[in-house]
């Protein structure tokens, strides 16, 4: 099994490395047959790499305990499922699991080779090639998941307890989607500075493939988001943990980039910051995948530390003097083909959100190396956590929102002030109109009225637009107004798509706001039948039970029963918080949760004494945590819209779409 | 219905036997505690222990940090502020209990840094604005580089649909 399994890897690394070459080859002497046969090696990868991957999950599932791997992350107990995703369970087979997704994007890629122009082709294979490559050296010389023991033992350890649960199966897959998926926009881009493209058309590629890597990375970021929410019991859903913050920042970059390539569409300008952008994302999702792997800055994610640290490192670093020699090397190629007019225009405020989007990239950045450095430089380990983070960012996260209330009534080019006027006139209002309801409802924080003022702010300049839109096309069709909206969307689901992005993060500033200045918490010991009052509910403490279930039996559970009441005494639900000890000593104390739009209520079992006669709980009330999760969802959709393929034909421009040099590859 | 009276069987064959429970480790604190747990955790809240990193004390449950929050409990007993609390243990384990380091030493680059450099960078980017705004003759003429007709057909086709 490790055999098979080590020799597929060998000819995986071999045939992309020789693939990498020849693409190379092939892009600079421009031979259309060697570029066919780099093509195929990527098609290639992807059956090959299915194949390891499929040889590891039958070692997994047939308890091959010779594997090191099988022994870390599985045991002959573990239920089948946890069996299939302990393949991402732990370092080597996650990084194994990362070289197979993106050897799917990168037979994606290759399967619609006829799409991308002929000169682009081979280098973008090259890259991708590079990477992949990369990936499985790794895999094979320093996170092999094929190495063996000499004497295998009995029994492996089991999955880590943390990952047992749903939303730490699909977190991975997803976040690694995000990942890889953001490989093919730098290797299209990567490819055009090689092939020194001045035109435009290859940036259409572009779109829907970054699009697609930040939907992954969205969702990624989400689930983890509401992983810990429901599994950590800390109370939170994001804690800037150096693992969260690696997603974070190439999701940052690569949301600067989507805008700042709007720009360079439609005015041809920004073009080398544009490229500097992917290329700062990609080395920040080989950052990313480095820091969650190696566990370099030590983190509650830190279950997987090991050698691969210095090959990374000198990867990521290859990577950005390449790029960037690359960059400057092409410098007059991307000279902008127009300029500024104004400040009232799309481009002043586009180049504005990127000003935010990095800033707040480099405060991340920064806070989540920063005791890093001081380790290294001072020998003085430091805690850099969230206060820093909410200071730093919070401000620039606020002035984001203002930029997303103004942005639908400024125009490309420049805006009449009259439009300006009546629109940002209306939008205050609606600020003013929200911060005095919110102040009536009870909130007194000015840092939060601010902020629902500003969402407020936000979301009416979106649905006004919205608004405007619909009744133009209303007077025009004289449709009824949801068919004006559906069709309104789908002639151009980009912009409405990309609105119903920003609604989706206006709800999600809402939830944050909420749930960030009104947190509340109590810790109370309870006796059997004892009730404890607070935040308008009442909660009795009913009785404890322990057992083991028959699916895991190395771990105990204890579970407390507990009825929560309203003010009136109405029964609203019977909660059951429970705490995990795992015999490997590991404890979780997963939440027992009520989740209504105005507020969840989050409650802890946190310990119990003389036989779970007297029980102690944490109980927090978050308010408005529920609207994170339906704005993660409207952003989704507004994704899915945007990502949408238009019906819109190509223009019938003689020789355009069957220019000889952009005809397909024969496949023979 | 049913799991109520399942659990309150459960529950009595708990109470009598009484067995099992013994060898659960007893996470809560004394049945009544002189200082309320509130109290403990709020100081709690704003320290870091050096070994569950970048998990707040308050809701960390390991033995070695139960035991800071009784220190922190035995501490408030005494009468001692939140203040002094926190110094304690900055003295006894470095500045890396705190969640923020103090901008002064080292920890003034945390805070240093992005202050300067995000309304820098922020400066530059007006004034690169204000050059690039004003239209300079020589390059007032924009040569559209893509020579091919075609080409520059698509990049009008994709400037009106996207």
């Amino acid at each position: 099994m490790s055999l098979l399994g080590e020799g597929l890897l060998d000819l995986a690394w071999g045939l992309g490395l020789v693939g990498m070459i020849i693409a190379f080859y092939a892009g600079w002497r421009k031979e259309a047959r060697w570029a066919e046969v780099a093509r195929r090696i990527g098609l290639v990868m992807a059956p090959l790499l299915s194949l390891t991957v499929l040889i590891l999950e039958i070692a997994l599932l047939t308890n091959d305990f010779r594997l090191v791997y099988v022994t870390q992350v599985s045991r002959q107990t573990q239920p089948l499922f946890l069996k299939i995703t302990a393949l991402w369970g732990g370092q080597n087979g996650s990084l194994l699991f990362w070289s197979w997704l993106m050897s799917l994007f990168l037979f994606a890629a290759m399967a619609r080779a006829d799409r991308f122009p002929r000169d682009l082709l081979p280098y973008m294979t090259g890259v991708l090639l590079l990477t992949q490559t990369f990936f499985l050296l790794l895999n094979r010389f320093f996170a092999n998941p094929f190495e063996t023991f000499p004497v295998p033992p009995a029994d492996g350890r089991g999955l880590n307890p943390l990952l047992r649960h749903p939303g730490m199966i699909a977190h991975p897959p997803l976040l690694y989607l995000g990942f890889v998926g953001f490989t093919v926009p730098y290797a299209i881009t990567i490819a055009a500075l090689l092939a020194g493209r001045r035109d435009e058309g290859w940036l259409r590629l572009l779109r829907r493939w970054t699009l697609v890597a930040w939907l992954f990375l969205s969702l990624g970021l989400l689930v983890g988001a509401r992983w810990a929410y429901d599994v950590l019991g800390w109370g939170g859903y994001w804690g800037w943990d150096p693992v969260e913050n690696a997603a974070l920042l190439p999701w940052l970059t690569g949301t600067a980039f989507l805008h700042s390539v709007m720009v360079q569409e439609r005015r041809g300008m920004l073009k080398v910051w544009t490229a500097l952008l992917i290329i700062l994302t990609y080395a920040l999702v080989i950052l990313g995948t480095f820091i969650t792997r190696t566990g370099v800055i030590a983190s509650v994610h830190a279950f997987a530390r090991s050698a691969i640290g210095v090959p990374f490192l000198i990867y990521v670093g290859l990577v950005l003097v390449g790029s960037l020699m690359l960059l400057a090397a092409r410098w007059d190629v991307l000279r902008a083909e127009n300029r500024m007019e104004s400040w009232l225009s799309r481009e002043t405020f586009f180049l504005l959100n990127n000003w935010l989007f990095l800033g707040i990239a480099f405060a991340v950045f920064w806070g989540t190396f920063y005791p890093m450095f001081s380790e290294l430089l001072f020998n003085e380990k430091l805690t850099v956590g969230p206060p820093y983070y909410n200071q730093v960012t919070g401000p620039m996260f606020a002035a984001l929102y203002l930029l997303m209330g103004v942005i639908p009534f400024i125009r490309w080019r420049r805006t009449p002030g009259a439009l300006l006027r009546f629109s940002i006139g209306s939008s205050a209002l609606a600020a003013l109109g929200a911060g005095a309801l919110a102040r009536a409802m009870g909130v007194q924080h000015p840092w939060a009225l601010l902020g629902f003022g500003l969402c407020a702010f936000a979301g009416w300049g979106t649905l006004l637009d919205y608004a405007l839109g619909v009744r133009a096309r209303q007077r025009a069709t004289g449709e009824p107004w949801p068919l004006a909206l559906a069709r309104l969307v789908a002639r151009n689901p980009r912009r409405y798509g990309g609105y119903l992005v920003h609604l989706g993060v206006i709800l999600i500033g809402i939830g944050v706001i909420g749930s960030q200045f009104y947190q509340r918490e109590t810790q109370r010991t309870l006796g059997l039948g004892e009730s404890l009052a607070f935040g308008g509910y009442r909660l009795v403490y009913q009785g404890i039970r322990q057992y083991t279930p028959a699916t895991e039996p190395d771990v105990v559970v204890t579970e407390a029963w507990v009825r929560a009441y309203d003010r009136s005494g109405r029964l609203l639900a019977d909660l059951y918080p429970y705490v995990l000890q795992y015999d490997t000593g590991e404890t979780l104390t997963p939440p027992a949760l009520r989740a209504t739009l105005k507020e969840d209520l989050y409650l802890l079992l946190s310990g119990w004494v003389e036989g779970g006669n007297r029980a102690t709980f944490k109980v927090y009330i978050n308010p408005m945590v529920s609207w994170i999760w339906i704005g993660g969802m409207v952003l989704i959709l507004g994704t899915l819209v945007a990502v949408w393929p238009t019906p819109v034909p190509l223009p019938a421009i003689a020789g355009l779409e069957r220019r000889p040099e952009e005809q397909p590859i024969p496949a023979s | 219905m049913r799991r109520s009276v399942v659990l309150g069987l459960a529950i009595c064959v708990l109470l009598m036997v009484g067995v099992l429970m013994t060898g659960a480790p007893a996470q809560a604190q004394p049945p009544t505690p002189v200082v309320p747990d509130d109290e403990v955790n709020r100081v709690a809240k704003n320290l870091y222990c050096p070994v569950c990193e970048n998990v707040p004390l308050d809701v960390c449950d390991t033995p070695a940090c139960i035991q800071w929050k009784e220190e922190i409990r035995a501490m408030l007993a005494e009468g001692r502020s939140e203040a002094e609390i926190i110094d304690f243990f900055v003295t006894r384990y470095g500045m890396r209990v705190l969640a923020v380091p103090p901008p002064q030493g080292i920890g003034l680059g945390v805070w240093l840094i992005p202050a300067i450099g995000l309304p820098a960078a922020g400066l530059w980017l007006a004034f690169r604005l204000a050059r690039w705004r004003r239209p300079s003759p020589a390059s007032e003429p924009v040569s559209e580089p893509a020579s091919d007709e075609a080409v520059r057909a698509l990049d009008r086709w994709i400037r009106e649909h996207w």
